[in-house]
């Protein structure tokens, strides 16, 4: 499938979707509550099979989160963005680890480092930091660490 | 201690390998729970090494954090930097070329060789055999002065710039790589002889850390590993960069999925990475090395993601821009951390001895993993 | 105990006029000894002082044992890693394990908190103290052993058997899980190959009709068992090989201290001394048992000779019998030392399935053929 028909495609699907043009891959946006719904439907679909995530990160914009999803079908080879706009006070959204093994890893790191909060993961713990840290997410960019941290 | 043993002899024995353990080859932490010999659950801990180099690269520029890149997955640095390279130049759409791409994919083949020399060794010895460590490294080591003559490092090469590469080959260059080739195929032979025949070697092997071609799917798991299960997922055929897609080669599959399969892959692959250098040494283009480029590079607004396959799996780095001169965010994903995420998966049942096996067959470089 | 130490053995009685050949031997140099003792000091002091003198010897072929056989390990493993291996201290680096043991000797000898310290430090002492005491029986060239026992090969399977223990209390008394499973892996094995080593060893004791090495030995005169004894011998001797090898927990069935799996298995928690000790015992195991294929095999200091060659036995003997005897234990230490550097590690069902599964049902039958051909006469 092009980016034109899977974008024609997914437009059906899910007709409350924004899409942002000028992408390598076909992107939209859609909003935490329907995460967890696009997610399963994106993965059953037989006409899309997305059973690989290639890459699943966060991105903080000052004034929210943005949670960002790479897709691709091993089956089609076709590749597509999800993306999430979390609150930055209070950030949840579902978890996918169920449905995607690998993003109970990912999960867990975006957890730590931007404060994510995954409802419904089976094991959210620290992963790379160490046990008991406290105070904020490091990835963050307000994150201020006077000793280690040099401004240039 | 003895209150402690005593009550865990009844049900589960908690052990930690590493940080600092002769299997985990570097400062990985995993936590296992041990019935007996039989691993009931591993638990991995990362971040021993975690260098925060997301967080570092966002203040550097896109001419400096190339260089912080090859100190990830150290063994393939020149991947690692071919990756960075390639999603810059996405970005500012330059035109590298053509010599500096032969360049470029000729680095990498031999970088993978590399890599695959000193797993081979690394693993062999993880199951108790020391002499193939040393073998290993005879090859490997007339790959780094290869490297060293020509970038001037032996490890972290940091040779592809964006646009191309740093500097011109070394007028050497072809003749040592001839030469590299003629010892490769005199010796290769023995690696099969005193590892892969192995009566011992293949019961340790066979049927260890079994993964179906579902889970690697799902997990995550890419390169040699997940062709082990027999998924297609090098992304030298499927998205093809550079100059992978006028090549000869063949992507290589085993169907066992599990250690041994792992073994056959990676050692298969070397021979498909020597079939590359064998093409390309002999036709660099003439040319420049390098595309102009301006001192100062700014990135437009957006996004940038670019995947290549490392000798480990499937690197991606996700570039987003702000249009500055430095990235706004960066994210690697790198392929240790993915197929770590599925030893778990692997282990569970086994022997505390069929770990190393798994582990070993997983390629695990743990800088690479924690970042 | 009637036995003296440094015996001069009653020749038995055959072929009694062909072993007075005048070459340099221990058993004069004992002999002469023996004699002047005894004029000096009385019969019961030069028994005293001979017991002195042969701990004594003991304990400094124990020291040079351990120094010889761990420059020998390192000089083989390089050998076959394509490396030169030690070469600075002293000529060719034959010195090295000498600076080694210095360094160990002056190091810490740390006990951790929660180590039970009496076991904790009683175990390598008892590791070498059965090493030691397997010294006894050896005959280490023609009428020089030290205790001529007439069930010497029961002894050796006796003593042998206690090593274990010295294994099991140092992992348990470490206060660590990896000594633990180290003492828990090594105390399976151990058991479970001293089967198949028994069985091996009893198969040249029916050929023999005799439990003491001495006889073992003198039956060997006309050819060694592995050539008098056919196809049922050879499979005793590679099962002993195997076995011992287990037995000593080297490579490839080094699961007691498997270091990519349990870092250093039982002896993790031992430093300085305490870990030389262990390091030692293994090594002078590795020489005893090595030693002990060599006597019930391979002739131990019996010259090689063929049936009723004279003129080709006779050249034979003017080899003084210690170097047939030190050449052929090191021959079967270098064979285990190249099984090391060469095969991958077992995994520990593996090797319970090797011994259970295979080795003791052949070393079995094997057994059995060796009875029906000692019964029936075939050997030559």
């Amino acid at each position: 499938m092009t980016n034109e028909e899977l974008k024609i495609q997914l437009t059906a699907l899910f007709p409350t979707a924004t899409w942002e043009e000028g992408t390598e891959w076909p992107t939209f946006q859609i909003t935490p509550a329907e995460w967890s719904t696009v997610a399963n439907e994106l993965r059953t679909n037989d006409a899309l099979k997305f059973d690989y995530l290639f890459c699943e990160t966060c991105v903080d914009w000052k004034t929210h989160l943005t949670m960002v999803y790479h897709l691709s079908s091993t089956n089609f080879r076709h590749n597509i963005v999800v993306k999430a706009k979390l609150d930055r006070t209070k950030p949840e959204i579902a978890t996918v680890a169920g449905i995607w093994r690998t993003a109970e890893f990912f999960e867990r790191e975006v957890y730590e480092m931007y404060g994510v909060n995954f409802l419904g993961h089976p094991d959210l713990r620290l992963l790379i930091l160490p046990d008991g840290w406290e105070g904020k997410n490091p990835m963050r960019k307000d994150f201020e660490d006077p000793i280690n941290m040099i401004k240039l | 201690m003895f209150e402690e043993v005593a009550k865990t002899a009844e049900g589960d024995l908690v052990i930690n390998v590493g940080p600092q353990h002769p299997a985990t080859h570097g400062v990985l932490h995993l936590l296992i729970t041990l019935n007996g010999e039989t691993i009931k659950k591993v638990e991995p801990h990362l971040g021993y090494i975690h260098r925060s180099i997301e967080k570092m690269c966002e203040s550097l520029t896109y001419r400096q954090f190339i260089y912080v890149t090859s100190r990830m997955d150290y063994l393939s640095a020149h991947i690692n930097n071919h990756a960075c390279a390639l999603c810059v130049e996405k970005g500012m759409q330059i035109e590298v070329p053509d010599r500096a791409k032969v360049i470029r994919v000729l680095m990498d083949e031999l970088t993978r060789i590399a890599s695959h020399e000193l797993w081979w060794g690394a693993m062999a010895m993880d199951l108790g055999a020391f002499t193939p460590f040393f073998h290993a490294f005879r090859e490997r080591e007339t790959i780094n002065d290869i490297m060293e003559e020509t970038c001037g490092a032996r490890l972290t090469m940091n040779y592809m710039v964006p646009g191309g590469v740093m500097q011109d080959l070394h007028p050497d260059f072809q003749r040592r790589v001839k030469e590299f080739l003629v010892l490769y195929k005199r010796k290769i032979h023995e690696y099969d002889e005193m590892v892969t025949g192995n009566i011992i070697f293949q019961n340790r092997m066979k049927g260890v850390g079994y993964i179906s071609p579902e889970d690697v799917i799902s997990y995550g798991v890419t390169g040699p590993a997940a062709r082990g299960s027999g998924v297609s997922s090098d992304i030298r055929k499927l998205y093809p960069y550079e100059i992978y897609d006028k090549l000869q080669f063949d992507e290589v599959l085993e169907t066992a999925g599990d250690s041994f399969a792992r073994y056959l892959v990676r050692l298969r692959e070397m021979d498909q990475s020597i079939r590359i250098v064998e093409q390309l040494i002999d036709n660099i283009p003439e040319g420049d090395f390098q595309a102009k480029t301006k001192a100062v590079l700014k990135l437009p607004k957006g996004e940038f993601y670019t995947r290549v396959e490392t000798a480990r799996g499937e690197l991606g780095v996700y570039i987003v821009s702000e249009g500055g001169t430095t990235p706004y965010r960066i994210k690697f994903r790198s392929p240790g951390f993915s197929n770590l995420s599925a030893l778990d998966h692997m282990v569970r049942g086994g022997k505390l001895g069929d770990l190393v096996a798994s582990m070993g067959t997983l390629d695990l470089v743990i800088p690479d993993i924690d970042r | 105990m009637y036995e003296r130490i440094i015996t001069v053995l009653p020749v038995k009685k055959i072929k009694e006029k062909k072993q007075n050949i005048t070459v340099w031997s221990f058993a004069d140099i004992s002999k002469t000894i023996d004699q002047w003792l005894n004029d000096w000091v009385g019969a019961t002091w030069a028994t005293v002082f001979e017991m002195v003198i042969a701990g004594v010897c003991v304990i400094g072929l124990f020291a040079l044992l351990g120094l010889v056989l761990v420059i020998m390990e390192r000089k083989v493993a390089a050998w076959i890693q394509i490396r030169l291996g030690p070469n600075r201290v002293g000529p060719k680096g034959m010195l090295q394990s000498l600076a080694d043991t210095v360094k160990l000797l002056v190091k810490e000898g740390m006990t951790p908190d929660g180590a039970d310290k009496f076991l904790f430090n009683l175990a390598p002492f008892i590791a070498m103290i059965v090493a030691m005491l397997l010294m006894a029986p050896i005959a280490f060239a023609k009428d020089f052993q030290m205790w001529d026992l007439n069930v010497g090969v029961l002894y050796i399977s006796a003593v042998s058997s206690i090593s274990v223990i010295s294994i099991l209390m140092a992992g348990w008394a470490s206060n660590n899980k990896y000594s633990l499973l180290g003492a828990m892996r090594s105390g399976a094995q151990i058991v479970s190959y001293e089967l198949s080593a028994g069985l091996s060893v009893l198969a040249i004791v029916v050929l023999t009709g005799s439990l003491s090495l001495t006889d073992i030995i003198q039956s060997q005169q006309n050819g060694w068992w592995i050539f008098k004894g056919h196809i049922p011998v050879i499979i005793a001797f590679i099962t002993f090989i195997i076995a011992v090898t287990a037995e000593t927990n080297r490579a490839p069935f080094d699961l007691a201290e498997a270091e990519s799996e349990l870092t250093a298995g039982f002896h993790t928690e031992y430093s300085g001394m305490k870990f030389a000790l262990f390091f030692l015992a293994e090594y002078v195991n590795v020489f005893i048992v090595c030693a002990i294929g060599a006597t019930l095999f391979l002739g131990g200091w019996m010259p090689f000779h063929i049936g009723s060659w004279e003129g080709f036995n006779h050249v034979m003997d003017y080899i003084p019998s210690s170097i047939w005897f030190f050449g052929k234990t090191f021959f079967l230490i270098f064979l285990i030392m190249w099984f090391r550097w060469t095969f991958p590690r077992l995994r520990i069902d593996q090797l319970l399935n090797l011994e259970w599964k295979y080795l003791l049902p052949i070393s079995m039958i094997n057994l059995l053929l060796v009875t029906v051909m000692a019964i029936m006469g075939w050997h030559f």
